[in-house]
C-alpha cells in the first residue's frame, strides 16, 4: 500500500514536471496550442478511462458531454451574460445530471448494445446542437466570448496551455484518489465479476451510474476548456461522432485502466494528425488506419505494453 | 389521404435500403458475432464506384457489375486485414476496428473519388407514376423489387443449400461447427463478401433517387443497425421487417412531426427497443447462466 | 428451538416448463450447519441461486430473520446479512487476494464518493480499517502469506478459501457455501472443514452444498436430500444415512461412508 500511495504521488509529480518543462521546448505559439488541445482531450480521456478501464463500461457518445460543456460556456455567455467560469460550472452540473438521467437505463445494457445506445445518445446531442440554430448557431457553430478573470482577458494559447495543464493535473490527481478508494475497489470488482460484486454487497447499477456521471463531468469540463481555447465551437468539432470515436480510441490505445495511458493516447491521436496536415485530404484515411492499427497491433494499449516489456526485461 | 400514401411510398423505398443494410449486418453478425459498422460504406462504394466507372466511359450495367465486384473485394479485404487478425478481441475492440475501417474507407473514397454529390440515371425514366393521388418514381419500384429479389435469394441460399446450412451451423455454435468440419473462417469470409455485395446492390439501386457521396455510409450503417436491432439481432426476417418499419417511421415522422429530427428517429427507436424489448421483434430472449 | 434465521417456503422455479426446484421448504438456525445433498442436476445450485437473489422464484417465499426477502437482489441480501460462495468460483482475478477480501468490506465502508475523490483523511482511515479486517480474515482461512498475490495466480484450493474469506468480510448472519471442498486435496479439505466449523461456532448459520459425503456427515447438524428439484428426505445425518429411500437413491454409498467425490 505504501508503494501504491507513493506511486500515486510519483505519477502526479512526474506529470507536473513534464507539463512544466514542455514549454521550454516550444518554439512557437502553435506548439502551445497543440499541447493545450492534448491536455484537454487527455482530461476527457482520463475520465472516460475511469468508466471503460475500471468500471468496464464503454461509451461511444462521450463527446456529447464535451459538447454540453462547450455549448454551456458559449450559450451561457452569449444568451444569458453569465461569467465563463459560472457557465462552465453549470455545464458540468448539467452534464452530470444528463448522465444521471440517461445512465440508469443505458447502463443496464451490455456489449454491442451498450456501445450502440451510447452512440445513439451522443448523436442525439450533436443533432440537437446542429438543429437548434437560434441557440447554437447551427452547423457553423458560434463564437465564445473570451474569459475574463480579475480584469484580465485570457486569450493566448500559452495561457490556456498552463490553465489546461493545471486542470489536467487536478483531474489526474482526483482520478487516482478515486481509484485508491473503496469506490475504486468496487469499480475494479465490477469489471472483474458483476455477480461476485453483487454478492459482496455492491449495488452494481448505482456504481456504474456514479462513474458514468463522474466521467461525464470530466468530459464536460474538457469541452468548456476547448470552447475557451478556440473561441469558436461547432457541433461536429465538440460533440460529433468522430470525436466520441477518437476519445474511445485514446483510452484503448493508451491502455485501459492506465491513467498515464489515457494521456499518452490523447497525445498520439492529437499530435499525429497535426504532423500529417500536409496530407490534408488524407486526414480521414490516416485516422481510420491509426484506429484500426492500434486496435489490432496494440490491443492492450501503449503504456501497459511498455510496462510489460520493461518488467519482462528486468526479471 | 394522398400525402399519407406518399409517406408510405417513400418510407418503403428508403426502408428497403435499410432492410438490405440490416440484412448484411445480420449475415456477418450471425457468422462471426462482429457488429460491422463499415456496412454503410459498402452501400457508398457500390454507388460511387458505379458513378465513376460510368463517368470513365464504362457502360452502366458493366459499371454496376464491376462496382459490385470491387465492393466484394473490399469486404473480403476488410475481413482478412482488419477482422481476422483481431480474432478473440472483445466486442468493443472489434466495433472500434470496424468504425476505424468505416472512417478509412470514407477517407479513401474522398481521395479516389471526390467530395461532391453524384447521381445515376433512373432506369425507367423519372416521370412519376400516379397512384391514388400520390406520386411514385419508377425507380422506387426498382428499389423495392430489387430488394425483394435479393432478400428472396438470400433466404433461398440459407434455406436450401449446403452453404446455407453451414452458415446456420456456424451461427448457432462456432466451435461445434468447426468440430464437424465446417471451414468456419471461410464461412465468415463468405459472409463478408455476401454482405458487401448486398450493400453494393442497395447503393446502385437507390443512388438515382437519393444521390450518393463519400460520406453517406455512416448514417446508413447506424440506421441499418437500428433496423436490425428493431427486428432482433441475428434474425434475417427481423432485419427486413425492421428496415421497412424504420423507413416508414422516418417518413411519417418527418412528414407529420418534424423533418429537422428525421435522423433522430432511428436512434430514438434504438433506445426505445433496448429499454422495452432488447431482444427486438423477432429475436430470442437469452438467459444468463451463473 | 429459536426462530429460524433463513426460511424458505415452497420455493419453486421452472426453466422452460422443467421444474428445477419444486416446492422446497427449509429452515436454517444460527450456529447450525445445514447441508443439501443430492445427485448432479438435483437443483442444489439453483436453490442457492434462488435464495441468494440471482434467480427470481416462480413461486414460494424466502424469509431472512423473519423478513420476506423474496426477489431482492443479491446486494440487498448482502446488506441484510446473507453471503455465499460459488461452485465455479467468482473471484476478482485481476485484484490481489487482499483486495478481494477488502471488496467484501464494501457495505461497511461509509465514506462518500466526494470524500473518495478528494482523498479526505477519513478515507485512508477507513481503508486502513478494511485492510486490517481483511488481513485477519485471510489469516483465519490460512492465506495470510498470499495477501499481496494477484488472485489469478492462486491455486484452486486457495481460491475456494479466498471466496469464503470474502464472504465472511461482509459479516454475514448466514453463509451459503456451494461445494467449498470440490477439487481440494485432503489437507485443503481439512482446512475448509475447520473454517466451516469455526464459522458456525461464531454464531453464523451455514447452508452447505457439498459432494464430499464424509465431510457432510461429520459436520452437518441437519441434511436435506434433493432429488429432481424436490425434497426427498430431511433430517439429522444419522436419520438420512439410514433412510431406505436415500439408500435406494444412492445405491448405498452412505452406508459404507465412502467418500463420494462426484
Amino acid at each position: 500500500m505504501a508503494r501504491l500511495l507513493s506511486s500515486r504521488w510519483a505519477i502526479v509529480l512526474g506529470l507536473g514536471l513534464v507539463l512544466a518543462a514542455l514549454p521550454f521546448l516550444f518554439p512557437s505559439n502553435y506548439y502551445f496550442r497543440v499541447a493545450a488541445i492534448v491536455n484537454i482531450f487527455a482530461l476527457a480521456a482520463v475520465g472516460l478511462n475511469l468508466l471503460m478501464g475500471y468500471a468496464g463500461q464503454v461509451s461511444l457518445g462521450h463527446a456529447g458531454f464535451m459538447g454540453l460543456g462547450a455549448y454551456s460556456v458559449a450559450i451561457g455567455a452569449t444568451h444569458f451574460g453569465l461569467h465563463g467560469l459560472a457557465a462552465a460550472g453549470i455545464g458540468a452540473v448539467l452534464s452530470g445530471l444528463v448522465a444521471f438521467l440517461v445512465g440508469r437505463p443505458i447502463l443496464r445494457l451490455k456489449g454491442h448494445y451498450l456501445a450502440v445506445a451510447t452512440l445513439g445518445f451522443g448523436l442525439l446531442i450533436a443533432m440537437a446542437l446542429t438543429n437548434e440554430a437560434s441557440w447554437t448557431g447551427g452547423p457553423d457553430g458560434m463564437g465564445v466570448p473570451r474569459l475574463e478573470v480579475f480584469g484580465t482577458r485570457l486569450r493566448g494559447p500559452d495561457t490556456w496551455y498552463y490553465i489546461s495543464a493545471g486542470v489536467l493535473l487536478l483531474g489526474v490527481m482526483l482520478a487516482l484518489n478515486l481509484i485508491e478508494s473503496p469506490t475504486g475497489r468496487a469499480m475494479r470488482a465490477i469489471h472483474d465479476s458483476e455477480i461476485a460484486s453483487r454478492v459482496a454487497g455492491i449495488d452494481v447499477a448505482s456504481y456504474k451510474l456514479k462513474i458514468f456521471v463522474v466521467s461525464a463531468v470530466y468530459a464536460s469540463v474538457a469541452g468548456s476548456l476547448m470552447a475557451f481555447l478556440n473561441g469558436h465551437i461547432t457541433p461536429d468539432g465538440t460533440a460529433g461522432f468522430l470525436r466520441s470515436v477518437e476519445l474511445v480510441t485514446m483510452v484503448v490505445l493508451g491502455g485501459l485502466g492506465s491513467i498515464i495511458g489515457a494521456i499518452a493516447g490523447a497525445a498520439v491521436l492529437v499530435i499525429l494528425p497535426q504532423a500529417l496536415t500536409i496530407f490534408h485530404d488524407y486526414e480521414h484515411l490516416m485516422l481510420g488506419l491509426m484506429i484500426m492499427a492500434s486496435m489490432i497491433l496494440l490491443p492492450r494499449g501503449i503504456v501497459p505494453s511498455l510496462l510489460a516489456r520493461l518488467r519482462g526485461g528486468k526479471s | 389521404m394522398p400525402e399519407l400514401l406518399q409517406f408510405a411510398f417513400s418510407g418503403l423505398t428508403v426502408g428497403a435500403v435499410y432492410a438490405l443494410v440490416a440484412l448484411g449486418f445480420t449475415l456477418i453478425y450471425n457468422a462471426s458475432d462482429v457488429v460491422n459498422f463499415a456496412q454503410g460504406e459498402f452501400v457508398m462504394l457500390g454507388g460511387m464506384a458505379t458513378v465513376f466507372l460510368h463517368l470513365a466511359g464504362v457502360p452502366l450495367p458493366m459499371a454496376a457489375a464491376l462496382a459490385i465486384l470491387i465492393t466484394v473485394g473490399v469486404g473480403l479485404a476488410l475481413y482478412a486485414f482488419a477482422i481476422d487478425p483481431a480474432r478473440g478481441s472483445s466486442a468493443v475492440t472489434i466495433i472500434i476496428i470496424t468504425i476505424g475501417a468505416s472512417i478509412f474507407l470514407r477517407g479513401v473514397a474522398q481521395v479516389v473519388f471526390d467530395k461532391r454529390f453524384h447521381a445515376l440515371p433512373h432506369w425507367f425514366g423519372s416521370d412519376p407514376i400516379r397512384i391514388g393521388g400520390a406520386a411514385i418514381l419508377p425507380q422506387s419500384l426498382v428499389v423495392l423489387f430489387g430488394a425483394g429479389l435479393i432478400v428472396a435469394l438470400i433466404f433461398l441460399i440459407i434455406d436450401r443449400t449446403l452453404l446455407g446450412r453451414a452458415i446456420l451451423a456456424t451461427a448457432a455454435n462456432r466451435l461445434a461447427a468447426r468440430l464437424v468440419g465446417i471451414p468456419v473462417r471461410k464461412i465468415v469470409a463468405l459472409s463478408f463478401a455476401l454482405s458487401a455485395a448486398i450493400g453494393a446492390v442497395a447503393g446502385i439501386l437507390v443512388t438515382p433517387i437519393t444521390l450518393t457521396s463519400y460520406d453517406v455510409g455512416t448514417l446508413l450503417a447506424l440506421k441499418g443497425f437500428a433496423a436490425a436491432m428493431l427486428g432482433g439481432m441475428g434474425s434475417a426476417v427481423g432485419a427486413v421487417v425492421g428496415g421497412l418499419l424504420l423507413g416508414l417511421a422516418e417518413s411519417f415522422g418527418a412528414g407529420l412531426i418534424s423533418s429537422k429530427y428525421k435522423d433522430a428517429i432511428a436512434f430514438l427507436i434504438i433506445l426505445g427497443v433496448l429499454f422495452v424489448r432488447p431482444q427486438g421483434l423477432f429475436g430470442k430472449r437469452s438467459v444468463e447462466r451463473v | 428451538m429459536s426462530a429460524p434465521l433463513l426460511e424458505t417456503e415452497n420455493l419453486s422455479i421452472a426453466f422452460g416448463g422443467v421444474k428445477a426446484v419444486d416446492g422446497v421448504s427449509l429452515k436454517v438456525q444460527p450456529r447450525r450447519i445445514h447441508s443439501i445433498i443430492g445427485p448432479n442436476g438435483a437443483g442444489k445450485t439453483t436453490l442457492f441461486n434462488l435464495i441468494s437473489g440471482l434467480y427470481q422464484p416462480s413461486s414460494g417465499r424466502v424469509r431472512l430473520a423473519g423478513e420476506d426477502v423474496t426477489g431482492l437482489p443479491p446486494d440487498a441480501l448482502a446488506r441484510r446479512g446473507l453471503s455465499r460462495s460459488f461452485q465455479n468460483l467468482q473471484i476478482f482475478f485481476r485484484m490481489s487476494a487482499l483486495d478481494n477480501v477488502m471488496v467484501g468490506r464494501h457495505q461497511h465502508e461509509k465514506t462518500s464518493l466526494l470524500s473518495h475523490v478528494f482523498a479526505l483523511p477519513s478515507v485512508s482511515r477507513e481503508n486502513a480499517r478494511s485492510r486490517e479486517m481483511a488481513m485477519a480474515l485471510l489469516e483465519r482461512v490460512g492465506l495470510a502469506d498470499l495477501a499481496g498475490k494477484e488472485a489469478g495466480s492462486l491455486s484452486y484450493g486457495a481460491l475456494k478459501r479466498l471466496e469464503i474469506a470474502r464472504a465472511l468480510a461482509t459479516e454475514p448472519r448466514i453463509l451459503l457455501l456451494d461445494e467449498p471442498a470440490a477439487g481440494c486435496n485432503a489437507i485443503e479439505t481439512e482446512e475448509i472443514d475447520r473454517v466451516i466449523q469455526s464459522v458456525a461456532a461464531s454464531g453464523i448459520a451455514v447452508l452447505l452444498v457439498e459432494h464430499d459425503m464424509r465431510l457432510v456427515m461429520r459436520i452437518s447438524d441437519e441434511i436435506l436430500v434433493l432429488e429432481r428439484g424436490r425434497t426427498l428426505v430431511s433430517g439429522t445425518p444419522a436419520e438420512v444415512r439410514d433412510d431406505p429411500r436415500v439408500i435406494a437413491a444412492y445405491l448405498g454409498t452412505f452406508g459404507s461412508a465412502e467418500a463420494n467425490r462426484a
